[in-house]
């Protein structure tokens, strides 16, 4: 590991026993914590153990991935575990196998922790929870028809009716792509405030005078 | 003898020419001035608050900038209660329906405040999740810019709505809202 610190009580040993215990891992490259992939079909079975056996005891994040339209596999989901006990991390990969119909195994079972997380990376990412006790929009609202952080989704956005009916009808608005004027407004994440403030990244361009190409 | 002195407020100082040891007891203005007048010092507002404008927004309301001394001390958190909506933060298409229902709940009169960038342009939220600017959902009569404005900006748009109300024709809005339900 290129960041070993002090305090990071995993050493090649213990990480060692792990792969070997279970053998269906396999070992990633990483430049912090312990990094594996994880088949989809044995995921449950690892978060019983990581949680019961292994001193993984707190699951503390878990997202989605889109590795891009053409990637293969497109979708994958990001577990993080963290030891109380050794005190590390521990991420777990885990692929989708299907590009059209993502579906990974839920651990919320095992890790309530994991119940809105899941949800969240569904809301996102359209990935599918198998197991899952309650699987539904979290962010979005539930008849919203994308899912918005997949690659091909415009960051202004797609025009969709509003939530609700009665709403729209009166105020005859609607979901609009947002106006970018040179955007997106980003920070540029260091520097003083009056030059890290959030700004359009390319300001040649704005509403009235186009884009160049 | 004087009891309006407020330049702000010329509906009374200018039309009633008031010297209480000739008249007494007896003001003579116009009913609209009236009105307006105690609407526009008893403003209570529905804190709308959906971001990082809320706590300047409660600022407001703290020691330092009080703003009852405008007659707006009375945040209400029933829009039964409340007339002016302070929408005070980001708006996003999930939540628009909610400020839209909050505000018809409000009973007539009623007025709204879009504080900051987010409330009343979208801000430097330009994406699929925020509504861009709540004017789409809800007539705004003060816009306040600063992301997010300092209590004194709320403040000046406060006294701006006052303004506002105080050129309102408040008694032919009644006749007409009596009109409307008689017929």
């Amino acid at each position: 590991m290129a960041t070993a610190r002090a305090d990071d009580m995993i050493d090649e040993e213990f990480s060692g026993a792990l792969l070997e215990k279970h053998g269906f891992l396999s070992k990633r490259e990483s430049i912090d914590c312990l990094t594996v992939d994880c088949p989809p079909d044995r995921l449950e079975e690892l978060a019983l153990s990581l949680r019961d056996e292994d001193g993984f005891d707190m699951l503390v994040d878990l997202s989605g991935i889109d590795h891009g339209e053409d990637a293969e596999p497109r979708f994958s989901s990001v577990a993080h575990f963290y030891s109380l006990v050794l005190r590390s991390y521990l991420r777990v990969h885990v692929a989708c196998p299907d590009n059209e119909q993502p579906v990974i195994p839920s651990i919320s079972g095992t890790f309530p922790a994991a119940n809105w997380h899941e949800r969240e990376a569904y809301d996102m990412f359209g990935v599918e929870f198998s197991g899952h006790p309650d699987l539904r929009r979290i962010l979005m609202w539930d008849d919203y028809p994308y899912f918005p952080l997949r690659k091909e989704f415009p960051l202004a956005g797609i025009d969709t009716p509003l939530p609700a009916d009665d709403v729209a009808e009166v105020t005859q608005a609607s979901v609009e792509p947002a106006p970018m004027m040179g955007g997106p407004f980003v920070s540029a994440g260091e520097g003083p405030m009056s030059d890290s403030e959030p700004r359009a990244l390319d300001e040649s361009w704005t509403e009235e005078s186009e884009k160049p190409q | 003898m004087v009891i309006f002195k407020y330049k702000k407020f010329p509906m009374i100082s200018d039309e009633v020419a008031y010297n209480g040891k000739v008249e007494g007891d007896v003001i003579v203005t116009k009913a609209d001035a009236v009105i307006n007048w105690i609407r526009s010092h008893s403003v209570w507002p529905m804190p709308m608050g959906l971001a990082c404008c809320a706590i300047e927004l409660m600022a407001s309301a703290a020691s330092r900038y009080d703003i009852s001394r405008f007659g707006m001390e009375v945040m209400r958190f029933s829009p039964r209660q409340s007339d002016c909506m302070i929408v005070a933060g980001t708006v996003t298409y999930k939540m628009a329906e909610v400020v839209r229902r909050i505000y018809d709940q409000m009973g007539d009169p009623k007025w709204v405040v879009a504080m900051g960038a987010c409330a009343s342009t979208g801000g430097m939220y330009r994406s699929y999740a925020v509504m861009q600017g709540v004017d789409t959902i809800v007539p705004v009569d003060v816009y306040v810019s600063g992301c997010p404005p300092r209590p004194e900006a709320l403040l000046d748009a406060m006294i701006k709505l006052q303004d506002k109300i105080g050129r309102e024709s408040s008694l032919s809005n009644l006749r007409k809202t009596r009109g409307d339900r008689a017929g």
